[in-house]
């Protein structure tokens, strides 16, 4: 019973602070999730990409000295990955599930392989210059009560600041301009789209690009952001908990926004409950997934994705 | 050669002519009754060996272009290519050892590999068997722990069926999710194993742990373990399970009922549907049936191998399924053949990393690149078609490269 008690030592404003940061990379992969779906293809290698940004971002950094050049090749690259996932199932006309599969054991493969050359060591890379914290310390005197708790909460990378913007932009993009209108389109009936005047092809293609740049994006923020070195598999299976944020946000981004924030409280407070013992941290762990196979169930009609996620042949 | 036939036929003529009449008779009636069935045999043998070839053909040619690019991925960090490809190569197949090893990675990939494609030939994507293979591991692990006074005959047999019955029932989850309510498979079986991975590290870390620091069960029972068929080696009885499923799957899917039933909904749903088969029925037997064959690898590998349940035994035996599938072309035979290169991929990498000091995750990077030719059929066949490379326009470019580089290098040498 004290434990019920206990769990409120748990929940402060470090717990949130430490959710904030868990949820940044899932809600930037989930973007590139929901920029990749919209436009009527299946990205499984959000995982691969994300963790070929982790790896390139550290590998700039490292020869460089420049964190911020670091997040450019990190976005780079996962951009360069998005865009071989479109050369394999648009223009190949190639099967997504499998292609992204290939990405994900490419990148896993080719960081392994890489560090070991590089750095000598297969399960990291030596510390590198990372993205230093911003934090608004004179928020603690100028904002009265919730000061204190302002400033533990805003002290974080920039990249997290930065999360909410991309995410207010990917809305604008996809539901309040012309482009995001014909990227729905593309997804939702590309042959239609194609009789409307749509270049389908292109905009598969930037709809990709965007997508690894944001997978990329997510993986620099766990590498650069956080630990500011490469780990083995560091990326650990978030890219996969990133495509069930974008499920449980029904392919919207602050829909995928809520649902990343959401794991990430899940996985602070299991972090706060594992350091103290209390409860089986798999247990919480497994919640996600859980979830996501539940929602799907439940809310069938709901989630129903945008697209059919076949290859579109033009005639 | 005609006339090689010909003397064959007077020799056998000949051989006919002094026979007795009723012999004669005899004999020519029954080759001539048994003549269709020959023929028919045969027929059937060259039908499925030609199958066999279309489907294995691309993945071959995917293979060597995989390794080429490896050799280049060696060549520009410093290794010597023809030095690691040929320690990788004795290192798997050199000995008897080193052949056990590589019969013994490629076991577990064989039934998830199969498992992949049953499912795939129903049209459905069963990227969760990591899962399946996990839960049926736990449940051979359990039954195997808690009996210590059955006979071998029984407890074996029945903690197979409990790791058959684990994976059938993760695999019968999705299968009910997409046949009822058409929730997509790759999500749900993608999401199921992440559930099943972390369930069964929750088992094995509090209530089936074992005393110690090591995340583990006890051992099983003497009485449940699958036999060890090659010492020095961990090659287990699983072999044998694995290439008696292989058989049985391919007889399955081309002999059966069932088996047309299921492909049939594989290649047109609305037609098989239209045709009088229960598409539902057909998805969920498929699913079903797909974990149970994942199951069965994971109990293979815990009664064979392990003797235990260890938490993160698998290193991603699911994954390497859909991986290996395709590159045996989705052949079951075709299977067996990539499961055991794949398993000669990682025992002779062990050896090619001690002896060479080539990180082993180069075979890693290979078979990723197989996979992802793979993905993109059309890809293939652009490579493989001939003349693909305009072969004199690549040699004037090379030589005026060349010729490049000697005029850059005369000036820089200052001639």
């Amino acid at each position: 019973m004290t434990h019920i008690v206990d769990i409120f030592d748990i929940i402060n404003i470090g717990l949130f602070a430490a959710a904030l940061r868990m949820a940044t990379p899932l809600v930037y992969a989930s973007l590139g999730g929901v920029f990749s779906e919209r436009a009527g293809i299946v990205n499984v290698g959000l995982e691969g990409m994300m963790l070929m940004g982790a790896f390139s971002g550290v590998l700039t950094s490292f020869y460089t000295g420049n964190a911020w050049l670091g997040v450019l090749s990190a976005v780079f690259t996962g951009g360069l990955f998005g865009l071989l996932h479109g050369v394999l199932t648009v223009k190949f006309a190639g099967n997504q599930i499998v292609s992204g599969t290939g990405i994900n054991l490419f990148a896993l493969g080719f960081t392994a392989y890489m560090s070991q050359t590089i750095w000598g060591s297969r399960g990291a890379s030596v510390s590198v210059p990372g993205i230093p914290v911003v934090s608004f310390q004179f928020l603690k005197d100028a904002v009265p009560m919730v000061g204190d708790a302002l400033g533990t909460l805003l002290s974080q990378s920039p990249l997290v600041y930065m999360m909410f913007f991309v995410v207010v932009l990917s809305y604008v993009v996809l539901f309040k301009t012309p482009f995001g209108l014909r990227i729905r389109a593309v997804g939702e009936h590309p042959a239609a789209a194609d009789t409307a005047g749509i270049n389908v092809y292109r905009t598969k293609y930037l709809c990709l690009l965007a997508s690894g740049m944001l997978a990329g994006l997510g993986g620099v923020f766990l590498s650069l952001g956080t630990l500011s070195l490469f780990v083995l598999g560091m990326t650990g299976g978030r890219g996969f908990i990133a495509l069930a944020a974008m499920i449980l946000g029904r392919w919207k981004p602050f829909g995928a926004l809520a649902a990343s924030l959401m794991f990430g409280i899940l996985y602070a407070l299991q972090i706060g409950l594992q350091s103290r013992g209390w409860f089986p941290s798999q247990l919480i762990l497994a919640t996600p997934y859980i979830l996501t196979v539940v929602v799907l169930a439940v809310f069938v009609r709901k989630a129903k994705a945008p697209s059919d996620y076949k290859p579109y042949e033009k005639e | 050669m005609a006339k090689k036939t010909s003397n064959f036929r007077m020799l056998l003529h000949k051989i006919g002519s002094k026979l007795p009449a009723t012999v004669r008779k005899r004999l020519g009636s029954t080759l001539f009754r048994l003549q269709p069935f020959v023929s028919s045999f045969f027929d059937k043998l060259f039908h499925s060996l030609a199958n066999f070839l279309r489907d294995i053909v691309p993945s071959a040619i995917a293979i060597l272009i995989a390794l080429l690019v490896g050799a280049v991925v060696l060549w520009t960090t410093g290794h010597s290519p023809i030095d690691a490809y040929s320690k990788l190569f004795t290192g798997a197949f050199g000995d008897s050892y080193g052949f056990g090893q590589t019969l013994t990675q490629a076991t577990p990939i064989i039934f998830t590999s199969l498992a992949f494609l049953f499912a795939y030939k129903c049209g459905l994507f069963n990227i969760g068997a990591e899962g399946q293979l996990l839960i049926g591991g736990m449940a051979a692990a359990l039954v195997g722990i808690s009996f210590t006074n059955l006979p071998m005959y029984v407890h074996l047999p029945l903690a197979l069926l409990a790791g058959a019955g684990g994976g059938a029932l993760w695999g019968f989850i999705p299968a009910v999710l997409k046949a009822e309510l058409d929730a997509h498979e790759v999500i749900t079986t993608m999401m199921l194993s992440y559930v099943a991975l972390y369930v069964t590290s929750y088992l094995v870390n509090y209530p089936f742990k074992a005393p110690g620091w090591v995340a583990q069960t006890p051992l099983i029972a003497s009485t449940a373990e699958l036999p060890r068929i090659l010492p020095p080696t961990l090659l287990s009885g699983s072999i044998i399970i694995a290439l008696v499923m292989a058989g049985t799957v391919a007889f399955v899917l081309q002999r059966t009922t069932l088996g047309y039933e299921i492909r049939a909904v594989g290649l047109n749903t609305v037609a098989a549907r239209s045709g009088g088969i229960n598409v539902k029925k057909g998805m969920i037997l498929a699913l079903v049936i797909s974990g149970l064959i994942a199951g069965l690898g994971g109990a293979g590998e815990i009664l064979g191998v392990e003797r235990r349940f260890i938490d993160g035994f698998s290193p991603g035996y699911g994954w390497d399924g859909l991986a290996v599938a395709l590159i045996g072309g989705l052949n079951p035979f075709g299977v067996v053949l990539a499961s055991i290169l794949v398993g000669a991929l990682r025992s002779g990498g062990m050896v090619m990393n001690r002896v060479t000091g080539v990180p082993l995750d180069i075979i890693y990077i290979i078979q990723s690149l197989v996979v992802l030719f793979a993905a993109a059929p059309k890809l293939m066949k652009l490579l493989t078609r001939r003349r693909a490379v305009n072969w004199r326009k690549a040699g004037h470019v090379l030589t005026k490269f060349q010729s490049i580089l000697k005029k850059t290098g005369n000036r820089l040498s200052g001639k």
